[in-house]
Protein backbone atom coordinates (compact mmCIF):
# COMPACT_ATOMS: atom_id res chain seq x y z
CA UNK A 1 0.00 0.00 0.00
CA UNK A 2 1.99 2.82 -1.15
CA UNK A 3 0.37 6.60 -1.90
CA UNK A 4 2.47 9.01 -4.11
CA UNK A 5 2.12 12.47 -3.78
CA UNK A 6 3.76 15.39 -5.89
CA UNK A 7 1.68 18.41 -6.78
CA UNK A 8 1.75 22.02 -7.24
CA UNK A 9 -1.24 24.54 -7.05
CA UNK A 10 -0.72 28.08 -7.51
CA UNK A 11 -3.46 30.46 -5.47
CA UNK A 12 -2.04 33.86 -5.99
CA UNK A 13 -1.29 34.67 -2.55
CA UNK A 14 -0.01 30.96 -1.69
CA UNK A 15 1.63 28.16 -4.13
CA UNK A 16 0.62 24.58 -2.57
CA UNK A 17 3.63 22.15 -3.17
CA UNK A 18 3.82 18.85 -1.66
CA UNK A 19 5.99 16.02 -2.53
CA UNK A 20 5.49 12.66 0.03
CA UNK A 21 5.34 9.30 -0.41
CA UNK A 22 3.09 7.39 2.14
CA UNK A 23 3.54 3.36 2.86
CA UNK A 24 0.69 1.52 4.66
CA UNK A 25 0.15 2.18 8.16
CA UNK A 26 -1.28 6.11 9.44
CA UNK A 27 1.18 9.03 8.00
CA UNK A 28 0.19 12.23 9.95
CA UNK A 29 0.51 15.66 8.43
CA UNK A 30 1.15 18.51 10.93
CA UNK A 31 1.15 22.06 10.01
CA UNK A 32 -0.51 24.97 11.56
CA UNK A 33 -4.02 26.05 10.25
CA UNK A 34 -3.63 27.61 6.48
CA UNK A 35 -0.39 26.21 5.92
CA UNK A 36 -2.62 23.78 2.94
CA UNK A 37 -2.96 20.18 4.52
CA UNK A 38 -6.62 20.13 3.76
CA UNK A 39 -5.57 21.57 0.59
CA UNK A 40 -3.39 18.53 -0.40
CA UNK A 41 -6.03 15.89 1.53
CA UNK A 42 -9.01 17.43 -1.45
CA UNK A 43 -6.44 17.52 -4.11
CA UNK A 44 -5.72 13.62 -3.39
CA UNK A 45 -9.63 13.11 -3.48
CA UNK A 46 -10.23 14.94 -6.67
CA UNK A 47 -11.97 17.38 -5.38
CA UNK A 48 -9.66 20.09 -6.02
CA UNK A 49 -7.48 19.88 -8.96
CA UNK A 50 -3.81 20.59 -9.21
CA UNK A 51 -1.77 22.74 -11.46
CA UNK A 52 1.03 20.28 -11.91
CA UNK A 53 2.26 16.59 -10.77
CA UNK A 54 1.36 13.34 -9.90
CA UNK A 55 -0.83 11.59 -7.70
CA UNK A 56 -0.61 7.50 -7.55
CA UNK A 57 -1.88 5.39 -5.51
CA UNK A 58 -0.16 1.36 -5.67
CA UNK A 59 0.23 2.25 -9.32
CA UNK A 60 -2.86 3.57 -10.14
CA UNK A 61 -2.70 7.27 -11.56
CA UNK A 62 -5.30 9.48 -10.11
CA UNK A 63 -3.52 12.70 -11.85
CA UNK A 64 -0.83 12.99 -13.92
CA UNK A 65 -0.82 16.57 -15.44
CA UNK A 66 1.93 15.19 -18.14
CA UNK A 67 -0.36 12.81 -19.21
CA UNK A 68 -3.65 14.24 -18.65
CA UNK A 69 -4.88 12.18 -16.15
CA UNK A 70 -7.37 13.33 -13.95
CA UNK A 71 -9.71 10.88 -12.53
CA UNK A 72 -13.05 11.78 -10.76
CA UNK A 73 -13.68 11.71 -7.14
CA UNK A 74 -16.34 8.84 -8.10
CA UNK A 75 -13.18 6.57 -9.58
CA UNK A 76 -10.72 7.05 -7.26
CA UNK A 77 -12.14 4.93 -3.91
CA UNK A 78 -10.93 7.52 -1.61
CA UNK A 79 -12.48 7.28 1.81
CA UNK A 80 -11.93 11.48 3.05
CA UNK A 81 -13.41 11.91 6.32
CA UNK A 82 -14.42 15.81 6.47
CA UNK A 83 -13.79 18.16 9.30
CA UNK A 84 -17.72 18.97 9.62
CA UNK A 85 -18.42 15.27 8.57
CA UNK A 86 -21.05 16.30 5.81
CA UNK A 87 -23.19 13.96 6.66
CA UNK A 88 -26.43 14.23 4.57
CA UNK A 89 -28.84 16.50 6.71
CA UNK A 90 -31.82 15.58 5.31
CA UNK A 91 -31.37 11.73 5.19
CA UNK A 92 -31.57 9.33 8.41
CA UNK A 93 -28.53 7.92 9.72
CA UNK A 94 -29.79 4.66 8.06
CA UNK A 95 -30.04 6.65 4.75
CA UNK A 96 -26.73 8.12 4.81
CA UNK A 97 -24.87 4.77 5.43
CA UNK A 98 -27.65 2.74 2.53
CA UNK A 99 -26.58 5.97 0.23
CA UNK A 100 -22.62 4.90 0.88
CA UNK A 101 -23.37 1.37 -0.72
CA UNK A 102 -25.51 3.13 -3.54
CA UNK A 103 -22.52 2.83 -6.27
CA UNK A 104 -21.49 -0.45 -5.04
CA UNK A 105 -24.29 -2.76 -4.17
CA UNK A 106 -27.44 -2.90 -6.33
CA UNK A 107 -29.38 -5.37 -4.06
CA UNK A 108 -31.42 -3.89 -1.40
CA UNK A 109 -31.67 -6.52 0.99
CA UNK A 110 -27.91 -7.43 0.90
CA UNK A 111 -26.97 -3.54 1.49
CA UNK A 112 -29.65 -3.74 4.35
CA UNK A 113 -27.20 -6.29 5.98
CA UNK A 114 -24.49 -4.66 5.46
CA UNK A 115 -25.36 -1.36 6.87
CA UNK A 116 -26.67 -3.23 9.95
CA UNK A 117 -23.18 -4.42 10.82
CA UNK A 118 -21.80 -1.50 10.41
CA UNK A 119 -24.37 0.01 12.82
CA UNK A 120 -23.04 -2.54 15.12
CA UNK A 121 -19.74 -1.79 14.78
CA UNK A 122 -19.42 1.79 15.30
CA UNK A 123 -22.10 1.13 18.35
CA UNK A 124 -24.94 3.21 16.52
CA UNK A 125 -28.03 0.83 17.11
CA UNK A 126 -31.10 3.13 18.03
CA UNK A 127 -29.77 5.79 16.07
CA UNK A 128 -30.82 4.71 13.07
CA UNK A 129 -33.79 7.15 12.27
CA UNK A 130 -32.00 10.29 13.34
CA UNK A 131 -31.37 12.82 11.30
CA UNK A 132 -27.11 14.14 11.48
CA UNK A 133 -28.89 17.59 13.22
CA UNK A 134 -30.28 14.96 16.06
CA UNK A 135 -26.54 13.50 16.95
CA UNK A 136 -23.85 14.29 19.26
CA UNK A 137 -20.28 15.72 17.71
CA UNK A 138 -19.29 12.31 18.61
CA UNK A 139 -22.02 10.19 17.39
CA UNK A 140 -21.78 12.03 13.77
CA UNK A 141 -18.17 11.39 13.66
CA UNK A 142 -18.86 7.95 14.31
CA UNK A 143 -21.66 7.88 11.16
CA UNK A 144 -19.51 9.89 9.07
CA UNK A 145 -16.65 6.66 9.70
CA UNK A 146 -18.92 4.40 8.97
CA UNK A 147 -20.23 5.67 5.72
CA UNK A 148 -16.71 5.96 4.61
CA UNK A 149 -15.92 2.36 5.46
CA UNK A 150 -19.16 0.82 3.91
CA UNK A 151 -17.33 2.80 0.58
CA UNK A 152 -14.72 -0.14 0.73
CA UNK A 153 -12.33 2.57 0.44
CA UNK A 154 -8.62 2.16 -0.43
CA UNK A 155 -6.94 4.86 1.34
CA UNK A 156 -8.28 6.76 4.11
CA UNK A 157 -7.88 10.72 4.38
CA UNK A 158 -8.94 12.18 7.77
CA UNK A 159 -9.59 16.00 8.10
CA UNK A 160 -8.70 17.43 11.37
CA UNK A 161 -11.61 14.82 12.90
CA UNK A 162 -11.44 16.14 16.10
CA UNK A 163 -11.51 19.95 15.56
CA UNK A 164 -15.17 19.86 16.15
CA UNK A 165 -15.71 17.86 19.08
CA UNK A 166 -14.89 19.49 22.58
CA UNK A 167 -11.62 18.09 24.90
CA UNK A 168 -13.56 14.94 27.39
CA UNK A 169 -14.88 13.54 24.09
CA UNK A 170 -12.04 13.68 21.57
CA UNK A 171 -9.90 11.64 23.84
CA UNK A 172 -12.28 8.37 23.97
CA UNK A 173 -13.22 9.06 20.22
CA UNK A 174 -9.53 8.97 19.72
CA UNK A 175 -9.20 5.52 21.34
CA UNK A 176 -11.76 4.72 19.23
CA UNK A 177 -10.43 6.06 15.69
CA UNK A 178 -7.03 4.46 16.98
CA UNK A 179 -8.68 0.85 17.34
CA UNK A 180 -10.23 1.07 13.57
CA UNK A 181 -7.02 2.80 12.04
CA UNK A 182 -5.58 -0.84 13.51
CA UNK A 183 -7.88 -2.73 11.05
CA UNK A 184 -7.88 -1.00 8.55
CA UNK A 185 -5.56 -2.61 5.60
CA UNK A 186 -4.95 0.46 4.03
CA UNK A 187 -3.07 3.44 3.94
CA UNK A 188 -3.91 6.62 6.02
CA UNK A 189 -3.17 10.54 6.10
CA UNK A 190 -3.89 12.14 9.22
CA UNK A 191 -4.28 15.56 9.04
CA UNK A 192 -3.94 17.65 12.53
CA UNK A 193 -2.87 21.12 14.10
CA UNK A 194 -2.06 19.07 17.20
CA UNK A 195 1.35 17.41 17.92
CA UNK A 196 -0.36 15.64 20.18
CA UNK A 197 -2.97 13.95 18.26
CA UNK A 198 -0.38 13.35 15.47
CA UNK A 199 2.45 11.72 18.11
CA UNK A 200 -0.06 9.54 19.51
CA UNK A 201 -1.87 8.35 16.34
CA UNK A 202 0.63 8.12 13.63
CA UNK A 203 3.63 6.38 12.66
CA UNK A 204 5.57 8.68 10.43
CA UNK A 205 4.89 12.32 9.79
CA UNK A 206 5.41 14.73 7.38
CA UNK A 207 5.55 18.70 8.35
CA UNK A 208 3.81 21.07 6.77
CA UNK A 209 4.65 24.83 6.98
CA UNK A 210 2.98 27.23 4.00
CA UNK A 211 2.46 25.13 1.56
CA UNK A 212 5.42 23.30 1.41
CA UNK A 213 5.85 19.48 2.69
CA UNK A 214 8.82 18.30 4.61
CA UNK A 215 9.96 14.72 3.71
CA UNK A 216 8.28 11.54 5.73
CA UNK A 217 10.23 10.91 9.00
CA UNK A 218 9.27 8.69 11.93
CA UNK A 219 7.30 10.46 14.25
CA UNK A 220 9.53 10.01 17.36
CA UNK A 221 12.63 11.58 15.36
CA UNK A 222 10.41 14.63 14.83
CA UNK A 223 10.11 14.80 18.56
CA UNK A 224 13.51 13.78 19.65
CA UNK A 225 15.57 15.06 16.75
CA UNK A 226 14.02 17.71 14.87
CA UNK A 227 15.99 19.07 12.14
CA UNK A 228 14.69 22.73 11.17
CA UNK A 229 13.28 25.23 13.71
CA UNK A 230 9.67 25.17 11.58
CA UNK A 231 9.89 21.35 12.85
CA UNK A 232 11.11 21.98 16.30
CA UNK A 233 8.44 24.74 16.76
CA UNK A 234 5.77 22.26 15.28
CA UNK A 235 6.86 19.77 18.25
CA UNK A 236 6.09 21.94 20.76
CA UNK A 237 9.61 23.46 21.44
CA UNK A 238 9.55 27.18 22.90
CA UNK A 239 12.82 28.33 23.75
CA UNK A 240 14.97 29.47 20.20
CA UNK A 241 18.08 31.43 20.07
CA UNK A 242 19.94 32.44 16.63
CA UNK A 243 23.00 30.53 16.41
CA UNK A 244 26.64 29.95 15.54
CA UNK A 245 29.65 27.31 15.38
CA UNK A 246 32.14 28.02 18.15
CA UNK A 247 34.53 24.90 17.84
CA UNK A 248 33.85 21.73 18.10
CA UNK A 249 30.79 20.27 19.73
CA UNK A 250 30.15 24.36 21.19
CA UNK A 251 27.71 26.79 20.02
CA UNK A 252 27.22 30.86 20.25
CA UNK A 253 23.44 31.76 21.08
CA UNK A 254 23.48 34.75 19.53
CA UNK A 255 20.12 35.92 21.48
CA UNK A 256 21.16 34.49 24.53
CA UNK A 257 25.06 35.61 24.51
CA UNK A 258 26.41 32.66 25.73
CA UNK A 259 28.47 29.67 24.52
CA UNK A 260 27.41 26.17 25.26
CA UNK A 261 28.35 22.55 24.51
CA UNK A 262 25.95 20.08 22.62
CA UNK A 263 25.92 15.81 22.09
CA UNK A 264 25.03 14.33 19.22
CA UNK A 265 24.93 15.94 15.38
CA UNK A 266 24.24 19.18 13.71
CA UNK A 267 22.95 20.14 10.43
CA UNK A 268 25.16 21.89 7.85
CA UNK A 269 24.97 25.28 8.37
CA UNK A 270 22.64 25.45 11.31
CA UNK A 271 21.39 28.68 12.41
CA UNK A 272 19.11 28.30 15.59
CA UNK A 273 19.65 25.82 18.61
CA UNK A 274 16.08 25.31 20.19
CA UNK A 275 15.77 23.84 24.23
CA UNK A 276 12.28 22.54 25.63
CA UNK A 277 11.05 24.10 28.66
CA UNK A 278 11.29 21.44 31.09
CA UNK A 279 14.98 20.31 30.10
CA UNK A 280 15.82 23.77 31.36
CA UNK A 281 17.16 23.25 34.92
CA UNK A 282 17.11 26.18 37.76
CA UNK A 283 20.62 26.07 39.83
CA UNK A 284 21.31 27.25 43.01
CA UNK A 285 23.62 30.31 42.40
CA UNK A 286 26.30 28.75 45.29
CA UNK A 287 26.37 25.79 42.68
CA UNK A 288 26.55 27.46 39.76
CA UNK A 289 30.16 28.83 39.37
CA UNK A 290 32.58 26.72 36.63
CA UNK A 291 29.41 24.23 35.83
CA UNK A 292 29.80 24.24 32.08
CA UNK A 293 26.00 25.13 30.55
CA UNK A 294 25.14 27.32 32.82
CA UNK A 295 24.59 30.97 32.72
CA UNK A 296 22.35 33.43 35.15
CA UNK A 297 18.68 35.35 34.23
CA UNK A 298 16.95 37.60 34.77
CA UNK A 299 13.16 37.16 36.00
CA UNK A 300 11.08 38.94 33.89
CA UNK A 301 7.55 37.19 34.94
CA UNK A 302 6.34 34.37 36.68
CA UNK A 303 3.02 32.78 35.34
CA UNK A 304 1.31 30.64 37.58
CA UNK A 305 -0.14 27.59 35.31
CA UNK A 306 -2.78 24.91 36.44
CA UNK A 307 -0.92 22.65 37.57
CA UNK A 308 2.88 24.21 37.15
CA UNK A 309 4.52 27.66 37.53
CA UNK A 310 5.83 29.05 33.89
CA UNK A 311 8.85 31.77 34.93
CA UNK A 312 10.21 33.60 32.03
CA UNK A 313 13.75 34.61 32.02
CA UNK A 314 16.18 36.67 30.16
CA UNK A 315 19.62 36.33 29.97
CA UNK A 316 21.52 38.23 31.70
CA UNK A 317 24.75 37.87 28.64
CA UNK A 318 21.74 39.26 26.17
CA UNK A 319 21.77 42.73 27.65
CA UNK A 320 22.81 45.32 24.98
CA UNK A 321 22.83 42.29 22.26
CA UNK A 322 20.73 42.96 19.60
CA UNK A 323 18.69 39.95 19.95
CA UNK A 324 15.43 38.72 18.04
CA UNK A 325 13.27 39.65 20.29
CA UNK A 326 10.93 36.77 19.91
CA UNK A 327 13.82 34.45 21.36
CA UNK A 328 15.10 36.70 23.66
CA UNK A 329 12.68 35.43 26.62
CA UNK A 330 13.60 32.07 28.00
CA UNK A 331 10.27 29.77 29.13
CA UNK A 332 11.00 27.50 31.88
CA UNK A 333 8.62 25.17 33.80
CA UNK A 334 8.44 24.00 36.95
CA UNK A 335 6.41 22.21 39.72
CA UNK A 336 4.79 24.50 42.05
CA UNK A 337 6.42 22.80 44.79
CA UNK A 338 10.00 22.97 42.93
CA UNK A 339 9.32 27.02 42.46
CA UNK A 340 8.54 27.31 46.14
CA UNK A 341 11.66 25.46 47.14
CA UNK A 342 13.85 27.44 44.76
CA UNK A 343 12.15 31.30 46.01
CA UNK A 344 13.36 29.20 50.07
CA UNK A 345 16.69 28.10 49.52
CA UNK A 346 17.33 31.00 47.19
CA UNK A 347 15.82 34.21 48.93
CA UNK A 348 15.04 35.95 45.63
CA UNK A 349 13.12 36.05 43.15
CA UNK A 350 15.03 38.84 41.06
CA UNK A 351 17.22 36.45 39.03
CA UNK A 352 17.87 32.59 38.20
CA UNK A 353 20.85 30.31 37.70
CA UNK A 354 19.89 27.67 34.99
CA UNK A 355 21.44 24.77 33.34
CA UNK A 356 20.96 23.08 30.17
CA UNK A 357 22.03 19.34 29.68
CA UNK A 358 24.22 18.97 26.32
CA UNK A 359 22.04 16.15 24.98
CA UNK A 360 18.89 18.64 25.03
CA UNK A 361 20.44 20.73 23.22
CA UNK A 362 18.50 20.90 19.32
CA UNK A 363 20.63 22.22 16.97
CA UNK A 364 18.68 23.33 14.32
CA UNK A 365 18.71 24.34 10.34
CA UNK B 1 -69.47 38.62 -12.84
CA UNK B 2 -67.40 37.25 -16.22
CA UNK B 3 -64.74 34.84 -14.17
CA UNK B 4 -62.53 34.62 -17.32
CA UNK B 5 -59.96 37.12 -16.38
CA UNK B 6 -59.13 34.77 -13.02
CA UNK B 7 -59.23 31.68 -15.09
CA UNK B 8 -57.03 33.31 -17.25
CA UNK B 9 -54.34 35.12 -14.79
CA UNK B 10 -54.12 31.80 -13.65
CA UNK B 11 -53.10 29.73 -16.06
CA UNK B 12 -50.70 32.51 -17.44
CA UNK B 13 -49.01 32.46 -14.14
CA UNK B 14 -48.99 28.89 -12.93
CA UNK B 15 -47.55 27.82 -16.76
CA UNK B 16 -45.57 30.62 -16.29
CA UNK B 17 -43.81 29.77 -13.19
CA UNK B 18 -43.64 26.70 -14.28
CA UNK B 19 -41.33 27.36 -16.64
CA UNK B 20 -39.64 29.95 -14.76
CA UNK B 21 -38.87 27.19 -11.95
CA UNK B 22 -37.31 25.01 -13.27
CA UNK B 23 -35.23 27.01 -15.74
CA UNK B 24 -34.29 29.26 -12.63
CA UNK B 25 -33.14 26.34 -11.02
CA UNK B 26 -30.88 25.53 -13.64
CA UNK B 27 -29.58 28.67 -14.87
CA UNK B 28 -28.60 29.97 -10.79
CA UNK B 29 -27.03 26.01 -10.87
CA UNK B 30 -24.77 26.10 -13.89
CA UNK B 31 -24.33 30.06 -13.51
CA UNK B 32 -22.43 29.84 -10.24
CA UNK B 33 -19.84 27.29 -11.76
CA UNK B 34 -18.79 29.82 -14.34
CA UNK B 35 -15.69 32.49 -14.86
CA UNK B 36 -16.38 35.22 -12.35
CA UNK B 37 -16.35 37.61 -14.98
CA UNK B 38 -18.71 35.96 -17.56
CA UNK B 39 -20.70 35.01 -14.54
CA UNK B 40 -21.13 39.07 -13.55
CA UNK B 41 -21.86 39.81 -17.27
CA UNK B 42 -24.89 36.90 -17.38
CA UNK B 43 -26.22 38.00 -14.03
CA UNK B 44 -26.93 41.33 -14.43
CA UNK B 45 -28.64 40.60 -17.99
CA UNK B 46 -30.58 38.03 -15.79
CA UNK B 47 -31.34 40.28 -13.65
CA UNK B 48 -32.68 43.38 -15.40
CA UNK B 49 -36.04 42.51 -15.89
CA UNK B 50 -36.73 42.95 -12.11
CA UNK B 51 -35.73 46.57 -12.61
CA UNK B 52 -36.81 47.35 -15.39
CA UNK B 53 -40.10 48.98 -16.24
CA UNK B 54 -42.50 46.32 -17.76
CA UNK B 55 -43.11 48.17 -20.47
CA UNK B 56 -39.58 48.24 -21.38
CA UNK B 57 -39.74 44.40 -21.33
CA UNK B 58 -42.79 44.56 -23.26
CA UNK B 59 -41.19 46.52 -25.66
CA UNK B 60 -38.44 44.47 -26.08
CA UNK B 61 -40.18 41.00 -26.00
CA UNK B 62 -42.54 43.04 -29.13
CA UNK B 63 -38.94 43.80 -30.63
CA UNK B 64 -38.18 39.70 -30.87
CA UNK B 65 -41.94 38.16 -30.72
CA UNK B 66 -43.95 40.62 -33.20
CA UNK B 67 -44.94 38.95 -35.99
CA UNK B 68 -42.32 41.20 -38.59
CA UNK B 69 -39.58 40.65 -36.42
CA UNK B 70 -37.44 38.04 -36.20
CA UNK B 71 -38.61 35.36 -34.22
CA UNK B 72 -42.05 36.03 -34.55
CA UNK B 73 -41.73 36.28 -38.37
CA UNK B 74 -40.47 32.68 -38.44
CA UNK B 75 -43.01 31.33 -36.38
CA UNK B 76 -45.89 32.78 -38.25
CA UNK B 77 -44.39 31.20 -41.05
CA UNK B 78 -43.35 27.73 -40.29
CA UNK B 79 -46.48 27.35 -37.75
CA UNK B 80 -48.57 29.77 -38.89
CA UNK B 81 -49.02 31.21 -35.11
CA UNK B 82 -48.90 34.68 -33.82
CA UNK B 83 -47.09 35.11 -30.62
CA UNK B 84 -48.73 38.66 -29.72
CA UNK B 85 -51.86 39.20 -29.15
CA UNK B 86 -53.20 36.34 -28.19
CA UNK B 87 -53.90 34.47 -24.43
CA UNK B 88 -50.69 32.78 -24.22
CA UNK B 89 -48.85 35.93 -25.08
CA UNK B 90 -49.09 36.74 -21.39
CA UNK B 91 -47.22 33.62 -20.53
CA UNK B 92 -44.05 35.44 -22.67
CA UNK B 93 -44.52 38.98 -20.21
CA UNK B 94 -44.91 37.09 -17.00
CA UNK B 95 -41.98 34.61 -17.93
CA UNK B 96 -39.37 37.23 -18.02
CA UNK B 97 -40.96 39.48 -15.66
CA UNK B 98 -41.17 36.52 -13.03
CA UNK B 99 -38.01 34.72 -13.94
CA UNK B 100 -35.07 36.75 -11.80
CA UNK B 101 -37.26 36.31 -8.83
CA UNK B 102 -36.91 32.40 -8.82
CA UNK B 103 -33.10 32.92 -10.51
CA UNK B 104 -32.11 35.16 -7.66
CA UNK B 105 -33.69 33.32 -5.15
CA UNK B 106 -32.47 29.58 -6.00
CA UNK B 107 -28.61 30.99 -6.58
CA UNK B 108 -28.93 32.52 -3.05
CA UNK B 109 -30.05 29.21 -1.89
CA UNK B 110 -27.11 27.04 -3.64
CA UNK B 111 -24.83 29.96 -2.34
CA UNK B 112 -25.48 28.56 0.91
CA UNK B 113 -25.56 25.12 0.51
CA UNK B 114 -22.56 23.61 2.10
CA UNK B 115 -20.24 22.48 -0.52
CA UNK B 116 -18.04 19.43 1.72
CA UNK B 117 -21.94 17.96 1.30
CA UNK B 118 -21.55 17.37 -2.03
CA UNK B 119 -17.76 16.14 -2.08
CA UNK B 120 -18.33 14.37 0.28
CA UNK B 121 -21.08 12.41 -2.10
CA UNK B 122 -18.56 12.48 -4.88
CA UNK B 123 -15.73 10.73 -3.10
CA UNK B 124 -18.51 8.42 -1.77
CA UNK B 125 -18.43 7.73 -5.45
CA UNK B 126 -22.69 8.74 -5.88
CA UNK B 127 -23.03 10.76 -9.35
CA UNK B 128 -23.43 13.97 -9.84
CA UNK B 129 -27.10 13.39 -11.03
CA UNK B 130 -27.67 11.33 -7.37
CA UNK B 131 -25.93 14.60 -5.45
CA UNK B 132 -28.01 17.05 -7.30
CA UNK B 133 -31.63 15.69 -6.78
CA UNK B 134 -30.92 13.92 -3.30
CA UNK B 135 -28.74 15.76 -1.57
CA UNK B 136 -28.71 19.44 -2.98
CA UNK B 137 -31.94 20.14 -4.08
CA UNK B 138 -33.29 18.63 -0.64
CA UNK B 139 -31.12 21.06 1.59
CA UNK B 140 -32.01 23.91 -0.69
CA UNK B 141 -35.93 23.15 -0.85
CA UNK B 142 -37.29 26.18 1.58
CA UNK B 143 -35.22 28.46 -0.84
CA UNK B 144 -36.36 27.06 -3.93
CA UNK B 145 -39.94 26.67 -2.83
CA UNK B 146 -40.12 30.58 -1.78
CA UNK B 147 -38.61 31.63 -5.03
CA UNK B 148 -41.19 29.73 -6.80
CA UNK B 149 -44.24 31.03 -5.02
CA UNK B 150 -42.83 34.38 -5.24
CA UNK B 151 -42.34 34.16 -9.07
CA UNK B 152 -45.72 32.91 -9.53
CA UNK B 153 -47.23 35.81 -7.22
CA UNK B 154 -45.26 38.16 -9.58
CA UNK B 155 -46.61 36.42 -12.67
CA UNK B 156 -49.84 36.91 -11.47
CA UNK B 157 -49.98 40.74 -10.98
CA UNK B 158 -47.74 41.16 -14.35
CA UNK B 159 -49.24 44.42 -15.88
CA UNK B 160 -47.00 46.62 -18.41
CA UNK B 161 -45.75 43.94 -20.49
CA UNK B 162 -48.98 42.10 -20.72
CA UNK B 163 -50.87 44.93 -22.06
CA UNK B 164 -47.74 45.41 -24.69
CA UNK B 165 -47.55 41.96 -26.00
CA UNK B 166 -51.06 40.74 -25.44
CA UNK B 167 -53.32 43.76 -25.01
CA UNK B 168 -56.63 43.57 -23.67
CA UNK B 169 -59.70 41.45 -25.44
CA UNK B 170 -62.43 40.85 -22.90
CA UNK B 171 -62.95 36.69 -23.48
CA UNK B 172 -59.86 36.22 -24.85
CA UNK B 173 -56.76 37.76 -23.72
CA UNK B 174 -57.70 39.97 -20.44
CA UNK B 175 -56.37 39.19 -16.96
CA UNK B 176 -57.30 40.04 -13.94
CA UNK B 177 -55.03 43.65 -13.96
CA UNK B 178 -55.83 44.50 -17.20
CA UNK B 179 -59.68 44.28 -16.63
CA UNK B 180 -59.28 45.97 -13.49
CA UNK B 181 -57.58 49.18 -15.56
CA UNK B 182 -59.92 48.69 -18.29
CA UNK B 183 -63.27 48.56 -15.82
CA UNK B 184 -61.66 51.83 -13.78
CA UNK B 185 -61.18 53.32 -16.91
CA UNK B 186 -64.98 52.73 -18.21
CA UNK B 187 -65.97 53.67 -14.91
CA UNK B 188 -67.39 50.72 -13.54
CA UNK B 189 -66.16 51.26 -10.00
CA UNK B 190 -67.97 48.88 -8.20
CA UNK B 191 -66.76 45.65 -10.68
CA UNK B 192 -63.33 47.06 -10.59
CA UNK B 193 -63.09 47.01 -6.96
CA UNK B 194 -64.11 43.21 -6.90
CA UNK B 195 -61.55 42.16 -8.91
CA UNK B 196 -59.31 44.11 -7.02
CA UNK B 197 -60.66 42.48 -3.75
CA UNK B 198 -59.85 39.17 -5.95
CA UNK B 199 -56.51 40.04 -6.67
CA UNK B 200 -55.68 41.41 -3.18
CA UNK B 201 -56.69 37.98 -1.24
CA UNK B 202 -54.54 35.71 -3.61
CA UNK B 203 -51.47 37.52 -3.28
CA UNK B 204 -51.96 37.69 0.56
CA UNK B 205 -52.27 34.13 0.29
CA UNK B 206 -48.76 33.31 -1.64
CA UNK B 207 -47.44 35.58 0.82
CA UNK B 208 -48.45 34.00 3.70
CA UNK B 209 -47.16 30.72 2.26
CA UNK B 210 -43.53 32.14 1.70
CA UNK B 211 -43.83 33.26 5.07
CA UNK B 212 -44.50 29.94 6.60
CA UNK B 213 -41.85 28.39 4.09
CA UNK B 214 -39.34 30.49 6.15
CA UNK B 215 -40.63 29.95 9.67
CA UNK B 216 -39.79 26.51 8.60
CA UNK B 217 -36.47 27.05 7.23
CA UNK B 218 -35.49 28.74 10.14
CA UNK B 219 -36.31 26.16 13.02
CA UNK B 220 -35.50 23.61 10.62
CA UNK B 221 -32.23 24.18 9.41
CA UNK B 222 -30.05 25.49 12.32
CA UNK B 223 -29.69 22.15 14.08
CA UNK B 224 -27.10 20.84 11.24
CA UNK B 225 -23.18 21.95 12.27
CA UNK B 226 -21.79 24.28 9.56
CA UNK B 227 -18.20 25.01 9.83
CA UNK B 228 -16.98 26.03 6.92
CA UNK B 229 -14.01 23.83 5.54
CA UNK B 230 -10.61 25.37 6.64
CA UNK B 231 -7.60 25.58 3.48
Amino acid sequence: MSLYVDIKKNLGSFVLETKFEADGGVTGILGASGCGKSMTLRCIAGILKPDAGRIELDGRVFFDSEKKINLKPQQRHVGLLFQNYALFPNMTVWQNLMAALLPYEKEKSRAASSVRLVIKKFALDGLEKRKPGQLSGGQQQRVALARIFLSKPQVLLLDEPFSALDDFLKWKLELELSDLLEEFSGSTLFVSHSREEIYRLCDRVCVMEQGKSSPVIPIKQLFETPVSRAAAVLSGCKNYSRACPAGEGRVYAQDWGVTLEYEGDAPEPFHYIGVRSHYIYPVLSKDAAGKKNTFCCEIMRVVEDVFSIVILLQPKGAEGLEAEEENRKIRVEMTKEAWKEFCRREGTQKEMWIWIEGRDIMVLA
Amino acid sequence: MDWYPLYNSLRIALISSVIVFFSGIFTAYYIAKLHPVLKGILDVVLTLPLVLPPTVVGYFLLVVLGPRRCVGAWILEVFHTRLVMTWYSGIFAAAVVAFPLMYRTARGAFESFDETLAYSGQTLGLSNRYIFWRIRMPACRQGIMAGGVLAFARALGEYGATSMIAGYTPGKTATISTTVYQLWRTNNDTLAFRWVVVNVVISAVVLLIVNLLEKREKTSGGSHIHLSGRS
